[in-house]
């Protein structure tokens, strides 16, 4: 524990923020900022690793460790750090382009493993940093300059990605919802093993409202099911209800709140979980946030160091001129 | 021992057969029993790509050749002695190599119509009187070994897997070598299988015994130890002698030993031996693919870790723009590169030295990183150990070029003492005010190593440019120019040993500067030119960049410099650009080294222009 505790100022940096005015980037630093010193860890000890895209610039603006690396790459070099260096908390900053389209090998491999990692996936659902190209998130049909037609590509949904690669911890919050962010921040850091939080994003410069429905205070109400477990899901409006063994979102009007999906992020079959990623398609009518699944699995880095460790009780630690020396030898006088 | 003893000074086998015919192991035993009667020895293996070409084809002859003499080995050997064909496709492939007068022991047994017509031969090579000038000894290796075997249950199949113990057991005893290592070794591989244990010992016996009564075989030979420097020996390859220097360079720096690898011909086998050997606190990692393997090591060099990343061409490939990384945020990262066949997948167990330029220069911008490469087999102990000091004291990614050649090669090894290693333990970054991340030692021009965990030196770094001292992002123009001057001076200040010519008559005017596995060929050919009364020097590059300092005077010295290369002259190439000198290329790219034989011709022919 740090001598006197931390505040929001000890973990902002000296460097000037350089995102466009509006971006969701800025309440996401903010949150952060915020939330760090309620873990409790010296600064020292927390190190920030992101890859390229506007929203990789994050670590610059903490004070923490932090690298800047190159595009798609940042779990590699955070699963290195993580593993060799258990006693240090380990966040990986992406975004959509960075973390599904070139580093989308990286992605689902880390999580399969469930190494030590706190991933923050920006989706803006754009290319934000070359300036507005359709990304692996996009509707399909998006006007963009890559795209002047309209984009074919079928878009990826982030958590059934995650969900689909064995993923043990995944969460989805919005840009602005501060105290949402944070819990779901916080629920992460408990988590053992790898943990992927999908944040809606918004860049008001290339991707303008793609995410309104979700943040205006005319539709989020209906539109946002909350994902609490242990607890009914539901909007303000609208409710999710098992018929013929699948989820169905139905107006709360017409249905008796015992007869709501009671949610439970522990269920072991990730199929559930599955399904209630599959509510949201591109057209975001019906978006689940909170926590989709967290179950508990040993991470990575603790089964790689206790397999060195038990080795060593076992046989002792190694010694080189041993090493050096086994095998059929002789001796030349 | 009944029969006759002849007294040879070296001789050279070669053991060729179906890549499903134990060959490579076969080979191995015969080294290993051969190193512990203190000859000299070198060996190449050479098998094809695939696990199990098509039985019975060219295709599919896997060998394995060793040479081993009472005297200093250099190489292989260019022409086996001995030839130990297995079917009638290891004759053919092989036969080409073998020089009139020497000894082919063939399985008869599989010369048939079938298997003769598969490989083309038109006739029975062992009867129609092609094989006149060689002294074959047609033996029935497959019969005779199921003929042993019969007693035991075992199928047919399964009692004529062992016919390559029947081979080994006979050559064991017509070169008078000791069983027991071998007997212990069987013993061991198949503790489990107590059948195959015993039809394999059987083989191996009845093979021995074979020699010492049949009349086909009236002579033994002998082959007297070798002078050697007093010590301990083992065998040991270049892969497995790579591997025991990353451990013992991290003994010795006391950094955690981190490997991230994606398993690829050549290279795989650093990865498998590293693996083993997790109680010296090695964490081997098995990445999803090439970047991920050489970014997992960068994260853990950040983290204060030994980070190493070991692979072939085709991994260097997608490894650039993480060595560009590295190059970048001015952290130790060894990258080992076990250089094959190339361009793309190439020839995956062939080998070749055509990645030099790749290592220099396969990176967007100015990248300089430091480049060295093994002499031999063995020397790829003391080169991990030499690629951590530069890598941890320059801050700076280390490339070793190794080859297939060093890599699967053998030879006997004096073991080092552990004290006489070098002390190489590294200082990180202490706690401290105003840190700056990017401030330079005035000497290595290194910046500090600043690992997460130390209080008060939190900073951040990238790939973005960085400003002098601060490591800021920096724009400026005339930050960057300072900047990519400064990682070219580092690497250029690298300090590293001058160049030892040999020139034992002192007034050669023609020199041979080889660099990496070339050095025994050439080595073995310059003392074959001197022992007919040549004058001629001799030098080898470990240091590719930077280059020893006294690299340009050596070149002034000598008005002919032939430069031996497998690739189509990539050295030569540095050597041109940057000292202006004329070197004469030699060249060759059939996934083989040198030979004696050409090398030496090829310099006479420079000496006497
Ligand atoms: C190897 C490589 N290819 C391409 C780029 C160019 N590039 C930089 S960021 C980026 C996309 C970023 O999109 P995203 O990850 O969604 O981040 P955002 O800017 O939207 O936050 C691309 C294509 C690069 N830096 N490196
Ligand atoms: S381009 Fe978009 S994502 Fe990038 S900083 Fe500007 S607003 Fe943010
Ligand atoms: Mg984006």
């Amino acid at each position: 524990m740090p001598d006197v505790a931390l505040t929001k100022k000890d973990f902002t940096s000296d460097q000037e923020v350089r995102w466009c005015p509006g971006c969701g980037d800025y309440s996401i630093l903010s949150t952060m900022q915020a939330f760090l010193p309620e873990l409790g860890i010296p600064r020292e000890n927390i190190v920030f690793i992101s890859g390229i895209g506007c929203s990789s610039r994050f670590p610059y603006y903490l004070e923490t460790f932090g690298m800047h690396s190159i595009h798609g790459r940042a779990p590699t070099i955070a699963s290195g750090l993580a593993i060799s260096r258990p006693d240090l908390t380990v966040f990986v900053i992406t975004g959509d382009g960075d973390a599904l389209s070139i580093g989308g090998n990286h992605l689902i491999h880390t999580l399969r493993r469930n190494v030590e990692l706190k991933i923050l996936l920006f989706n803006n659902r754009i290319y934000g940093l070359t300036k507005g190209q359709y990304s692996p998130t996009s509707e399909q049909g998006k006007i963009t300059k890559s795209s002047p037609l309209g984009s074919l590509d079928t878009p990826f949904n982030p958590i059934s990605l995650a969900l689909g690669a064995e993923a043990t911890f995944v969460a989805r919050s919005v840009d602005s919802d501060r105290k949402h962010l944070t819990e779901i921040l916080r629920a992460a850091a408990a988590h053992k093993g790898s943990a992927l939080i999908e944040i809606f994003q918004n860049c008001p410069i290339f991707n303008e409202g793609a995410f309104d429905i979700v943040k205006d205070n005319d539709t989020k109400g209906a539109s946002l099911l909350h994902l609490n477990h242990g607890q009914p899901i539901k909007s303000e409006t609208h409710g999710l209800i098992r018929e013929n063994g699948a989820l169905k979102v139905v107006a709360l009007s017409g249905v008796n709140e015992t007869d709501l999906v009671i949610h439970n992020a522990h269920d072991d079959d990730p199929a559930y979980a599955f399904a209630l990623s599959r509510l949201s398609g591109s057209a975001l009518d019906y978006v689940p946030v909170g926590i989709f699944r967290d179950v508990e699995r040993a991470g990575y880095g603790s089964l790689v160091n206790d397999q060195v460790n038990e080795i060593i009780a076992k046989q002792g630690a190694g010694d080189l001129s041993q090493l050096l020396n086994s095998g059929d030898t002789w001796i030349v006088e | 021992m009944t029969k006759p003893v002849v007294s040879l000074a070296q001789v050279t086998i070669r053991f060729a057969g179906d890549s499903g015919d134990g060959m490579q192991l076969t080979g191995d035993r015969f080294t290993m029993d051969t190193a512990s009667l203190g000859n000299d020895l070198s060996t190449l293996p050479n098998f094809p790509a695939e696990i199990r070409a098509p039985a019975g084809t060219v295709l599919g002859v896997s060998s394995f050749q060793l040479h081993f003499a009472d005297h200093h080995v250099q190489t292989p050997g260019d022409a086996p002695d001995v030839l130990v064909a297995m079917n009638p496709a290891a004759l053919k492939a092989n036969i080409k190599d073998v020089a009139r007068g020497a000894t082919i022991i063939v399985d008869k047994d599989e010369f048939t119509t079938r298997n003769l017509a598969k490989v083309g031969y038109e006739t029975n090579p062992l009867d129609d009187g092609s094989l006149e000038s060689y002294k074959v000894h047609a033996v029935g290796l497959t019969s005779l070994t199921v003929a042993a075997l019969s007693e035991l249950s075992l199928s047919r199949k399964d009692a004529e897997r062992s016919k390559n113990m029947f081979a080994l057991g006979l050559l064991t005893w017509m070169y008078h070598r000791p069983t027991e290592s071998t007997e212990i070794f069987l013993k061991a591989k198949f503790a489990n299988k107590p059948d195959i244990l015993e039809a394999n010992l059987l083989a191996y016996r009845t093979g021995w015994n074979y020699g010492e009564t049949t009349e086909d075989f009236s002579v033994t030979y002998d082959i007297a130890k070798a002078q050697m420097p007093p010590g301990k020996y083992r065998n040991i390859s270049g892969n497995s002698a790579m591997a025991y220097g990353l451990i013992a360079a991290s003994q010795r720096s006391g950094l955690k030993l981190f490997l991230g690898s994606y398993p690829i011909t050549p290279a795989s086998d650093i990865l498998h031996e590293l693996s083993k050997h997790k109680k010296f606190g090695v964490i081997s990692f098995q990445a999803e693919d090439e970047i991920a393997a050489i970014g997992s090591a960068l994260g853990a060099s950040y983290g204060g870790a030994l980070g190493i990343t070991t692979t072939s061409g085709p991994g260097v490939t997608l490894k650039s723009e993480m060595i560009g990384l590295g190059v970048m945020l001015e952290l130790p990262l060894i990258i080992i590169d076990v250089q094959r066949g190339g361009p793309s997948t190439g020839l995956p167990t062939k080998t070749e030295q055509a990645d030099l330029l790749q290592a220099m220069f396969g990176r967007n911008g100015e990248s300089p990183v430091a480049v060295i490469a093994p002499s031999h087999a063995s020397d790829c102990f003391a080169i991990a150990l030499e690629a951590a000091r530069i890598a941890t004291t320059y801050r700076v990614p280390v490339f070793i070029l190794s080859d297939g050649y060093i890599a699967n090669g053998s030879e006997p090894w004096k073991i080092p003492d552990i004290d006489s290693l070098p002390d190489m333990r590294v200082e990180f970054a202490k706690t401290q005010e105003d840190f700056l991340p990017y401030l330079r030692d005035p000497k290595t021009l290194a910046r500090p190593w600043a690992i997460p965990g130390t209080k008060g030196i939190e900073h951040r770094i990238g790939g973005l440019e960085k400003a002098d001292k601060t490591g800021e992002i920096s724009y400026e123009p005339a930050n960057h120019d300072l900047m990519v001057r400064a990682r070219a001076a580092k690497v250029a200040g690298i300090e590293v040993p001058d160049l030892v010519v040999e020139d034992p008559s002192g007034d050669a005017t023609v020199l041979v500067l080889g660099w990496g596995s070339t050095f025994g060929p050439i080595s073995a050919a310059i003392e074959g030119l001197r022992n007919d009364g040549e004058r001629v020097a001799q030098a080898h590059l470990r240091y590719l960049n930077p280059f020893p300092k006294n690299l340009g005077e050596v070149l002034n010295k000598y008005p002919k410099v032939i430069v031996p290369e497998m690739n189509l002259g990539q050295l030569a190439m540095l050597l041109r650009a940057q000292f202006l000198k004329d070197v004469i290329s030699f060249n060759q790219v059939r996934g083989l080294p040198f030979t004696t034989a050409e090398l030496m011709e090829t310099t006479m022919g420079v000496l006497h222009a």
